[in-house]
């Protein structure tokens, strides 16, 4: 629980995402900004519950960009900051990102990049991070569990700090998840002056650029020492000649997998990855003949020691990607089988056997929740202009679309995107359907519709406005009226937005009123140019939690009579979870039911049910 | 204690993360140290989940290893059997719901609850079912508190090394007040059955 995190002292169970807060309190952070990801969300959520009680400013920014400049201006007039998000938030952010290291900031900045191998929660790439620190010239460091999480945020402000640039801290998915023990420190209530205190230094500009540059490689060079003192080996005594280096996650796999094994070899644990510890990692290969690299997704640690390698021990055999894969998360067992061939130790028989590995256990696909408007908006477009048209997609619970029996989405890409490329369609000569979100127009859509009525497209934009970023966790954004500390502010109305973008065409529906929405798709798609319909309906989860707190019944509905032939088809295409089908009765179950009542427009054998 | 592994699983929207997360909590206060991992966002929408709660007295890895489970709870059947990938016939002991809810709503399941459980004795040592949603529905009108009815009944059954008082006391931390009473009613009847 969030409030938990503010304890003075003891020791408490958190998720890593938590811990970070925790250890960004305990460092005296001011300002904390976010854009909402998973697997970085509960990040800000922990923030938004507990900022006021803890005396700092939170905010959901627009963006992910957005969010780097306001923690930024905070960290460049003293005051320590932190801004979080997942491994695409920082594709969106990278432009704000990079001048940071050249430009410098006055007080401790901390920016928390969550990758996300496996891709439990990102449909577009399994992206590894690790590469930003590189480019950025920043340096990076990687917890393993939640009190790690905890302690290198600290560690990493003080740093940053000192070496006046921003420091990145990686966590994965299994990080950012993972709940364990940390013991507290004491939460640090410095008052700092806050002022932005006008300094030539900051106002870069070629040719003092190149010097900067020459300067922040040196600062990478003493900061590597930092990262010297936050290695640490396992087994240090022990005499094998094989050595296995990790970090992140994978380190717990690797113990479990020593002690399973019987295994007394040393592990070399680094902290900071970039920039890396290469004298811990010289010195610690230069007794070995062979060295296992364990770490997740691209080999970068791993191509490191090779060149390491080649100074230090020219003869070593070096291993990682071929006895582990690329892609996907890892897992204690194949972490623990790729050590036992390394060090040619048996495999326990039980991870050997096949049997369970051919059982094919039926899919659970996620599904658009019972009530979900989503649902309503996708079948009304269909029924209004059939399933041939090219239909866009963008990120968000509304992804769901491209899994049956929904059926709609063509393509989906990354934030904003469904604008952008539908225009590129429309060039190419066929007129597109793009479906965004509330949020996701706020944060990314904005700059495309602009650019698709300035360069005269041909689209119809559908904004699926549920009054929330429902897919991360039911996150406020700049429509609602609310912001990150709960505090009331202008709800900006999606419509005149557009309309201010330069759309004549636009129009407000019901996203639950199929009749009028169909109405509405067909007569605004039939005009040419670029047409707006947003459909409103209210994340119905949200609803029915608001309907639970306030102690209201949810309505519930009944199947008085059985559909006929072209009826059944049509239930079971609009495909809501909770009306099922048993030895072909059609009926509702009242567990997943969340009362919406949209399916009584498309049957009206349907009927609200009577209690008692 | 050696390491206690535990798989909790379901299907998003039937409260598995917080079943994991008391479990967690009620292990600390037992004194062990505890590790899981839980997920978050989109996966919550109706797909699988499944939770992974380590503790014991030194806890590396948040995850259990492929066949390493000492107990899986499963509040569906169908996801028990799934999560028979971290079974082990040579000690697992899986606690399911009898419930079987059909991945797709308007095709039935294409395995029986009969044939499902088949399956899952071939794996494991031993599978426990009890009809925990059916048991919950007639108590409080309604399926959601099958978690915490599930809690108490593996602790009933001592398939789980944590006390009864110690899980209430973490029960009643997770649990918003005006429920707890309907929680406790759910919870004793585990110990009733």
């Amino acid at each position: 629980m969030a409030k938990e995190i503010l304890r003075e002292e003891g020791k408490i169970l958190l998720l890593g995402n938590e811990a970070i807060v925790r250890g960004a309190l305990e460092a005296s952070v001011a300002v904390a900004a976010t854009y909402p990801g998973t697997p970085a969300s509960e990040i800000g959520d922990t923030f938004a519950e507990i900022a006021k009680d803890a005396g700092i400013y939170f905010e959901y920014s627009t963006n992910e960009k957005v969010a780097v400049e306001t923690a930024a201006g905070a960290a460049l007039s003293g005051l320590r900051s932190i801004v979080a998000f997942k491994h695409f938030g920082l594709n969106v952010a990278s432009d704000s990102v990079f001048p940071l290291a050249y430009l410098g900031v006055k007080a401790g900045m901390v920016i928390v990049v969550a990758d996300d191998p496996n891709c439990w929660s990102s449909a577009q790439s399994e992206q590894d991070s690790r590469y930003f620190a590189r480019i950025a010239h920043l340096p990076m460091l990687e917890p393993s569990d939640a009190q790690e999480a905890k302690d290198l945020t600290k560690i990493a402000f003080e740093l940053s700090e000192k070496f006046g640039i921003p420091f990145f801290i990686r966590t994965t998915t299994r990080i950012a998840h993972m709940r364990s023990l940390v013991k507290l420190d004491k939460i640090e209530r410095i008052e700092r002056k806050a002022k932005f205190e006008k300094d030539i230094k900051y106002r870069n500009f070629p040719p003092k650029i190149l010097e900067v540059h020459e300067e922040l490689h040196k600062k990478l060079e003493e900061l590597e020492k930092e990262g010297e003192k936050m290695c640490s080996i396992f087994n240090k005594n022990s005499k094998s000649k094989i050595g296995i280096i990790v970090s992140g996650v994978s380190f717990n796999y690797v113990l479990e997998a020593l002690e399973e094994l019987k295994l007394k070899i040393p592990v070399l644990k680094i902290s900071m990855t970039y920039p890396l510890p290469e004298k811990s990692i010289a010195k610690f290969i230069s007794k070995l003949k062979e060295v296992l690299v364990v770490e997740e997704l691209e080999p970068i640690v791993e191509e490191e020691v090779k060149k390491i390698a080649k100074d230090s021990n020219p003869k070593l055999k070096i291993h990682g990607k071929d006895l582990l894969p690329f892609a996907g998360e890892y897992k204690p067992e194949l972490v623990l089988k790729a050590i036992a061939k390394f060090a040619k130790k048996k495999i326990p028989k039980e991870l050997t056997e096949e049997k369970f590995d051919a059982v094919k256990v039926e899919k659970r696909l996620m599904q658009l929740c019972a009530g979900c408007p989503h649902r309503t908006s996708f079948w009304s477009i269909k029924k209004a202009l059939g399933l041939d048209k090219i239909v866009a997609g963008d990120i968000g619970c509304y992804m769901i679309g491209v899994h049956p029996p929904n059926n709609i989405l063509d393509f989906v890409s990354c934030m904003g995107a469904s604008i952008g490329i539908s225009h590129g369609i429309s060039k190419a000569g066929e007129k597109p359907i793009a479906f965004i979100g509330d949020s996701t127009f706020f944060h990314a859509g904005i700059p495309a519709l602009i650019n698709a009525v300035h360069n005269k497209g041909n689209l119809l934009l559908v904004i699926l406005d549920n009054r929330t970023t429902a897919m991360t966790g039911h996150q406020p954004h700049p429509g609602v009226g609310l912001t990150g500390m709960g505090e009331e502010t202008k709800a900006l109305a999606i419509e005149d937005v557009v309309k201010a973008c330069g759309v004549e065409n636009v129009k407000v529906v019901n996203a639950y009123n199929i009749e009028e929405f169909v109405k509405t798709a067909k007569e605004l798609y039939s005009l040419p140019g670029v047409s707006v319909i947003v459909a409103k309906g209210e994340c119905r989860l949200q609803t029915v939690r608001k309907l639970a707190r306030s102690g209201a019944k949810i309505p519930k509905f009944e199947f008085v009579e059985q559909p006929d032939e072209e009826k059944t088809k049509e239930l079971e295409a609009f495909g809501c979870p909770a009306i099922r089908k048993r030895k072909n009765i059609f009926y509702i179950d009242k567990n997943l039911c969340w009362g919406c009542g949209a399916c009584t427009q498309i049957f009206k054998g349907i009927k609200p049910k009577v209690e008692g | 204690m050696k390491v206690f592994n535990l798989v909790v699983v379901g299907y998003g929207g039937q409260g598995v993360l917080s079943l994991a997360e008391i479990i967690e909590r009620a292990a600390l206060k037992q004194g062990f140290d505890v590790k899981g991992v839980e997920l978050h966002g989109l996966v919550q929408r109706g797909g699988s989940l499944q939770c992974h709660v380590r503790f014991g007295e030194k806890v590396f890895s948040p995850m259990v290893r492929k066949a390493g489970a000492d107990l899986i709870i499963a509040l569906e059947a169908l996801e028990g059997l799934r999560a028979c990938y971290y079974a082990n016939k040579e000690k697992t002991i899986l606690l399911t719901d009898g419930r079987v809810l059909s991945p797709s709503p308007i095709e039935e399941e294409k395995i029986g609850s009969e044939e499902l459980m088949a399956q899952i004795k071939k794996f494991v040592k031993k599978v426990e079912t009890v009809e925990a949603s059916k048991i919950v529905e007639r108590l409080t009108g309604d399926i959601a508190m099958s978690n915490v009815f599930m809690l108490g009944y593996s602790i009933a059954k001592n398939l789980l090394p944590i006390k009864k008082e110690i899980a209430w006391e973490a029960v009643s931390e997770r649990i918003r007040p005006q429920f707890l009473e309907t929680n406790k009613k759910v919870f004793e009847e585990a110990f009733k059955v």
